[in-house]
């Protein structure tokens, strides 16, 4: 039991991180209909802004935080802006392939400059462990968690409760409606763009502070798995994408915990295939009849 | 019908001159082993390439998984060259290969044929990785480590025999009967249900026949660069065929040929940039994609019965109807 609830904290802490980048996927591809495959390299970017300005300027971490999804935010709309604008009308396949192209560019121009070398990423929070009840907790891993819960939070009333989330739900449903009543999508579109690179940047500076290494290749594997999070809990769907990063953070652990740690990936993939078949929207997908 | 042997005609003399053209290079010393090692890597590239234009152009599936059916063809082959190291068993392995993929494509596309889209792009990809993950960790693959020392029982005049019969073959199946089935699915799927047409079937025949002649080209891998490991068929050789499709142009053969050589000769080219040749490499695809978003060709085929054809009206004479 100890062993389980252990792992359940392990899983949580790695799932609120996928969590995170699922949401950036979820929201681009409810919008635009996109697989965003750079989201995973601007998560590396976020990382390697965190490790820049800690070692720099010797901020703190909630300074390095926002400024790196501050700064994520902006390279999210600005690559937005340079390579998927001139696309909106193309087949989604061209799209995806300059997708790849920006993920390519991204992930080599950051090894050109800077090397493909792995980094340790600064400790900015002392890490403590707490035992409670015989579970190791440490500090880092309730820093993660509960900022991504804050951020979850954060993003529901942003899309909720705002004029410009009321606009991103309306562009999502009809883009051609949401015209017809006034709303810019091209702008909606590009706020989307920043909101999910500023969960991706967030989410970067609390791997590097988790896992301690950070390298130009790391946004790679994290940023599929996220994609399959959001694939498993409904693609478009918000609390959707939440649940599916922590159900493969916590499937991805646990794997690993009972011995098969060479097949966790597999069993990802095993898990997202089942989960199409059974329910092919998704967790929270809406399941829409196709009308002749 | 006399324009179509006309044209297969010529298409067979284009294929043995172009054969005859290599050899006498080689020859000559024009193309060093460097740069037929360049051509080969193409002709396996439009091998694969071929094949995935099948399934996304003609069938308008979206896999995302052929590398996993190259691995397939490409362990075949290193298991079985080990014990039988000669051309018979070159060849037998290559066909038990084709035979799995075929088995494994059937597999895999049964429950997700009936995904759209995006989704069955993300589930072949997943289906491809749990191959890779499986033969990372089987003995008999050597596990991460990979094998190597097969013998190399496959020169360029193989690959490019190779090429010539598979691009036939997916040529051929995609202007039959079948492939008309396929590319009527893929502009309405329901209105070629309303005909009679069984869009899993044919859309299933589609996937098995790309994923066939993704284990061929992973046997000539094998064999030609004689070491392979299950990194070489990750998700990222998955996207780099699926780069070469839309390049060229989804749905256009002309357009798979001329993608592969024009990115297999700026790798080679690129090759003494070091890093900054990926770097450039990924703006060359930004650049391209958003300012010739069709590909190169777009749909584009060359077709010299078209040209007999033409020229027949012009004549008129009615043989360009018959042969239609």
């Amino acid at each position: 039991m100890q062993t389980f609830f252990q792992q359940l904290i392990n899983g949580l802490s790695l799932g609120s991180i996928y969590a995170l980048l699922a949401l950036g996927y979820t929201m681009v591809y409810g919008i635009i209909k996109l697989i965003n495959f750079a989201h995973g390299d601007i998560y590396m970017i976020g990382a390697f802004w965190g490790y820049y300005v800690i070692n720099q300027y010797h901020v703190d971490f909630g300074v390095a935080l926002v400024s790196s999804m501050v700064i994520c935010a902006a390279l999210g709309m600005l690559i937005e802006y340079l390579a998927y604008k001139p696309l909106r009308n193309s087949p989604r396949i061209t799209a995806l392939i300059t997708a790849i192209g920006v993920s390519y560019f991204l992930e080599n121009g950051m090894s050109f400059l800077f090397g493909a070398n792995t980094r340790n990423f600064p400790q900015v929070v002392a890490s403590h462990r707490f035992t409670v009840f015989g579970v190791a907790v440490t500090n880092i891993q309730l820093l993660i968690v509960t900022v991504s819960l804050l951020l979850m939070v954060a993003l529901q009333l942003i899309v909720q409760h705002t004029r410009m989330g009321t606009a991103m739900r309306a562009v999502a449903v009809d883009q051609e409606a949401a015209e017809l009543v006034g709303i810019n999508p091209n702008h909606v579109i590009s706020f989307t763009f920043g909101l999910g690179s500023a969960l991706a940047g967030a989410a970067g500076v609390l791997i590097g502070l988790y896992y301690n290494s950070i390298d130009p290749l790391m946004g790679m594997v994290p940023g599929i798995k996220a994609f399959v999070a959001a694939v498993v809990g409904g693609i478009g769907s918000i609390p959707g994408a939440a649940l599916g990063g922590f159900l493969i953070g916590i499937l991805e652990t646990f794997v690993q915990a009972i011995g098969l740690s060479a097949y966790k990936d597999a069993a990802v993939y095993v898990v997202l295939i089942v989960i199409l078949v059974v329910l092919p929207a998704g967790i929270f997908g809406k399941n829409v009849k196709e009308k002749v | 019908m006399a324009a179509r042997w006309k044209a297969a005609l010529v298409w067979l003399a284009i294929a043995v001159a172009g054969f005859y053209l290599i050899n006498e290079l080689i020859v000559v010393g024009v193309i060093n082993s460097f740069i037929e090692n360049m051509l080969v890597t193409i002709g396996i590239n439009i091998i694969l390439a071929t094949g995935l234009n099948l399934i996304i152009g003609f069938s308008g599936q979206f896999s995302l998984g052929h590398a996993g059916f190259m691995a397939l063809g490409a362990y075949a082959t290193a298991i079985i060259t080990q014990y039988l190291g000669n051309a018979l068993g070159f060849y037998l392995s290559m066909a038990v290969g084709v035979v799995i993929a075929m088995v494994v494509a059937v597999i895999i596309g049964i429950p997700t044929l009936r995904l759209r889209g995006d989704y069955l792009a993300i589930a072949t990809m997943g289906a491809s990785e749990i191959i890779r993950v499986v033969l990372n960790n089987l003995k008999i693959t050597n596990g991460a480590a990979g094998m190597y020392n097969i013998p190399a029982l496959a020169n360029w005049p193989t690959v490019y025999v190779l090429v010539c019969l598979t691009t036939l073959m997916i040529v051929n199946f995609a202007r039959s009967r079948a492939g008309r089935a396929i590319q009527a699915i893929r502009e309405d799927d329901i209105a070629a249900e309303a005909v009679g047409i069984n869009p899993t079937k044919w859309k299933l025949a589609a996937f098995v026949m790309g994923a066939a002649t993704a284990a061929v080209a992973g046997s000539l891998h094998a064999v030609y660069i004689q070491t392979i490991a299950p990194s070489d068929f990750g998700i990222m050789n998955s996207i780099s065929i699926l780069i070469i499709v839309v390049l060229g142009g989804v749905g256009s053969i002309t357009g798979t040929f001329v993608a592969a050589t024009v990115l297999g000769v700026l790798d080679t080219v690129l090759q003494s940039f070091g890093t900054l040749r990926m770097v450039i490499y990924a703006l060359a695809l930004i650049l391209i994609m958003v300012f010739k978003p069709s590909g190169l060709l777009g749909r584009y085929e060359v077709s010299i019965r078209k040209l007999f054809e033409k020229k027949g009206v012009r004549h008129g004479t009615a043989d360009s109807h018959e042969s239609e």
